[in-house]
């Protein structure tokens, strides 16, 4: 792909987009380019690297507030917030083991696609961190939006808006987030020779304790529970949550061993390296076992479960046609939606990576572009048809 | 008597104020429309007293589709329309104007469905923040986010503001606990967003909404989080001579790995009003500060003696940690009732700006100034731990321009935390009352880009116009439509 421009600072990204408008030229914004696989394709566009544009703006551990460049890689975030003891709380996928890329995710690629990892259910989304956004629209103003305080309230909330907007209404910037303290101490439990069903089961009993439940996985028939806090609060959690379900024998991990497990879970290295086309489905975690087992009659997938069962990741066989509509179809029966996250050119070309919306709220979405990016410049095409 | 104006009515819908109250008649049940003048003076204000101004009509829908029905009705007619939760607004988001229809969510009362195996409750919009943790707390479970007035305000107002609370630290605000909503737009078509999953396809169109101050479309429904609730909870209460010291506490303990769920903050002026009101047993100090731990017995234990380490080596005036839960009860009853005792005493008006937790001794250095330049007293009450503070400005209402001279001064609070890298609202929201600031904090690009959103839910700007965006701003849309 052409690059288009390659702005290193806001201002030049502004007058990147003010260019782009002028010469009617669709752009393309990357940042890292990890995640250039997941949406549509995106057709006749020069590439807006808005990868320069990086640098922590200001980081104040005791306020539990970064402020940074979109174009920061999250290489940079993380050792910063290492140095302090501290973290992203929603635990942001680096999807490069499964997309099979290269290169160095950015922060705005991580909001601009509202990426989030397994503690999500506990502890919320990226868009749950995000205080405030700075972004070049579609006509080349910018704008910000929310702040870097914790509460704020003031004027419409188009910080939420931004986050997974896949960059189709507007460049980020800059991002303000809300950071928190590393947990103490992490721990896991295993629980193997389970399946789907008993997995849920087992997920929904202990997601509805006391004893706040970090992670709640499942692959190749073994659940795991991931428990955080402070050493008292890990082995008390682990002795109630064991006594819990006598019926299982479950082992604890620690050290190594457990953050390896979280890892792994959280970067879907179920399936890096395989040619599986591979969607995620947000569900009603009782509803993923008669989805799971709907994939796996149909569809010959693989499966993995997040969020206790809330998210099921799915590797389909590449060659298997009609899958998205077969998955669509059992998703609309229950509730839910899809998306494809890795497949084909060609997949990416027919069938809608995201679930379509009710006519009205496509609607909605099509006018809010409109608004945002008058004359379609920005990543045009890449959310919808 | 007050400096925030509102805009003229339109002469054309107060005209027609019989056929259009006729045309609501016959769509919503006989007792569902008020549009006797002794009646509408019920609705003619919030909780921010200062502003009234009764209505053209209420409607009370008791079913989203009588909510569709009325907002056919409007939109078909040109009428404005101001929505209302249980009116606990402070910041005169349901102020009506004159020419404007209230649809109040009183009626709207249902649970609909709680599911504990997906951690979910569904419930009417008109429902009370408490009723929804009444709802499910003998299964042991509870909704998180608790506004001061939780026993009176409605999750629709919860939802239009995007409401906190105290406990927000660990649990979030609104919008983290909203996973959907059905809502019915100004043309009446009724839509959906999210649902029980933990997100949506497409834009973030929830959390647009949520917080949106009744500007986007009017929420009937709302799927809400609900969470197990702790074990157990502990308060400890640490007094410092200094709110510079107080500042350093708050930022050493949320840096130290502890994650309290709530961390408040009382300056000597309140402590004096709240002790005298509620013998909570609080010393006199500068800054007192309530931090609460959750869990079992020995995680409690263990987290509090952390926290205890940390204030000791700042040497605090006083520190108590809560040894029952009589003694727990105490401590947050004095907190609890900072804004009753205030009351008693004086009229006081309640600002929620917020500002990073590095700036807070300064904030409140500049609020003693400010105060003595304005010849008015602050007291200072707020939730420390993420900055949202909450200023109570002292006034006598009954003294001519003391509400002006008040309005000043808060505007000067408000300023401030702009100038710190804060907000003008935290969790109380903008409405009539610092939309006119709203300059100070975004640019015409910034408002113009979110007035642009309104203009996609409300193309004609019915819905709670004349509010969050200052009324030269969003003149041109307001008059274009008239």
């Amino acid at each position: 792909m052409t690059a288009f421009a390659t702005p290193t600072t806001e201002s030049a990204i502004k007058e990147a987009v003010c260019d782009a408008v002028s010469q009617k030229k669709a752009l393309r914004v990357c940042g890292g380019g990890t995640r250039s696989g997941i949406g549509q394709m995106v057709e006749n566009a020069e590439r807006l690297d808005v990868s320069g544009n990086a640098g922590i703006e200001l980081y104040e551990p005791g306020s539990l507030t970064m402020v940074a460049r979109a174009g920061t890689s999250m290489t940079e975030i993380t050792s910063a917030l290492d140095a302090e003891n501290q973290m992203l709380a929603f635990e942001p996928i680096d999807h490069r083991p499964l997309l099979g890329t290269t290169g160095e995710p950015t922060l705005g690629g991580v909001v601009a696609c509202n990426i989030s990892g397994p503690r999500r259910f506990l502890s919320g989304a990226c868009r749950d961190h995000l205080l405030g956004v700075r972004f070049i629209d579609g006509q080349g103003r910018l704008v910000k939006n929310g702040g870097r305080v914790m509460k704020n309230v003031t004027g419409l909330d188009l910080t939420k808006l931004m986050c997974g907007s896949f960059g189709t209404l507007g460049v980020i910037s800059e991002v303000s987030l809300k950071v928190l303290p590393k947990p103490v101490c992490s721990a896991s439990l295993q629980i193997e020779g389970v399946d789907e069903e008993q997995a849920v089961l087992l997920f929904c009993k202990a997601l509805t304790t006391p004893y706040e439940v970090s992670g709640a996985a499942y692959q190749n028939g073994v659940a795991g529970l991931r428990i955080e806090g402070l050493e008292t609060q890990v082995t008390y959690r682990i002795a109630r949550l064991q006594a819990l379900f006598p019926e299982h024998s479950m082992s604890i991990l620690d050290g190594e061993v457990h953050s390896d497990l979280w890892k792994g879970l959280r970067d879907l290295h179920l399936f890096s390296g395989t040619i599986e086309t591979v969607w995620r489905m947000s569900v009603k975690p009782t509803d993923a076992p008669a989805i799971v087992s709907h994939l796996k009659r149909k569809l010959a997938a693989r499966v993995m479960l997040d969020h206790g069962g809330g998210t099921i990741w799915a590797g389909v066989p590449a060659d298997i046609t009609e899958q998205a509509a077969s998955i669509r179809s059992v998703i609309n029966t229950l509730g839910g939606h899809a998306t494809l996250v890795r497949g084909s050119e060609e997949l990416r070309r027919s069938a809608d990576v995201f679930q379509p919306q009710a006519t009205r709220l496509a609607a909605i979405s099509k006018l809010l572009r409109q608004q945002f990016d008058p004359s379609g410049i920005l990543n045009p095409g890449l959310m919808a048809a | 008597m007050s400096t925030i104006s509102m805009p003229k009515p339109d002469q054309s819908v107060l005209d027609r104020k019989a056929i259009i109250v006729d045309a609501l008649s016959s769509v919503l049940p006989v007792d569902s429309v008020i549009s006797d003048e002794r009646e509408t003076h019920a609705y003619e204000c919030d909780a921010l007293t200062a502003y009234r101004c009764p209505p053209l009509a209420v409607v009370l829908p008791s079913t989203t589709e009588e909510v569709a029905a009325a907002m056919r009705i409007c939109h078909q007619m040109g009428v404005p329309v101001v929505p209302r939760g249980a009116g606990t607004s402070l910041a005169g988001g349901s102020l009506p104007t004159a020419d404007s229809v209230i649809l109040g969510t009183a009626r709207l009362k249902d649970v609909v469905e709680v599911d504990y195996d997906n951690r979910f409750i569904r419930v009417q919009t008109g429902v009370t923040n408490l009723s929804v943790t009444g709802h499910v707390e003998d299964d042991g479970f509870f909704y998180a986010p608790d506004p001061s007035s939780q026993l009176a305000c409605a999750i629709a107002g919860n939802i239009a503001m995007n409401s906190g609370g105290a406990h927000c630290l660990k649990y979030g605000v609104t919008t983290n606990n909203l996973l959907g909503v059905k809502m019915v737009m100004t043309d009446g078509e009724v839509v959906e967003l999210g649902g029980v999953a933990m997100d949506a396809p497409g834009l973030d169109l929830l959390g647009l909404i949520c917080g949106s101050e009744g500007q986007l479309a009017i929420v009937t429904e709302a799927t809400l989080r609900i969470l197990p609730k702790p074990e157990g909870a502990r308060p400890v209460m640490i007094g410092f001579d200094s709110a510079e010291v107080a500042g350093e506490c708050v930022g050493n303990i949320i840096r130290s790995g502890v994650l309290p769920v709530a961390i408040e903050y009382m300056d000597r002026p309140c402590i004096r009003v709240v002790e005298n009101f509620a013998k909570a047993g609080y010393p006199m100090c500068e800054a007192l500060l309530i931090v609460e731990v959750e869990g079992s017995e020995a995680e409690i234990e263990d987290q509090l003696d952390r926290i205890v380490k940390i204030a000791e080596a700042l040497d605090p005036v006083e520190l108590r940690v809560s040894e029952s839960l009589e003694e727990s009860a105490l401590i947050w009853k004095g907190r609890k009732s900072a804004f009753g005792a205030m009351g008693q005493i004086n009229d006081y008006m309640c600002l929620d700006g917020t500002v990073p937790i590095s700036a807070l001794p300064f904030t409140l250095k500049r609020i003693g100034e400010l105060s003595q330049e304005h010849g008015l007293e602050v007291a200072n009450v707020f939730h420390a731990g993420d900055g949202n503070m909450h200023p109570l400005i002292l006034f006598d209402a009954n003294r001519p321009g003391d509400l002006e001279r008040t309005e000043a001064f808060g505007a000067d609070i408000l300023r401030l935390c702009v100038e710190v890298g804060g907000c003008l609202t935290g969790e109380h929201g903008v409405g009539i009352e610092k939309r006119d600031l709203m300059l100070e904090q975004f640019t015409a690009d910034d408002l113009e880009c979110q007035m642009q959103v309104k203009d996609v839910f409300d193309p004609d700007w019915l819905l709670n116009a004349a509010k969050v965006f200052p009324l030269e701003v969003s003149e041109a849309r307001r008059q274009r439509v008239n």
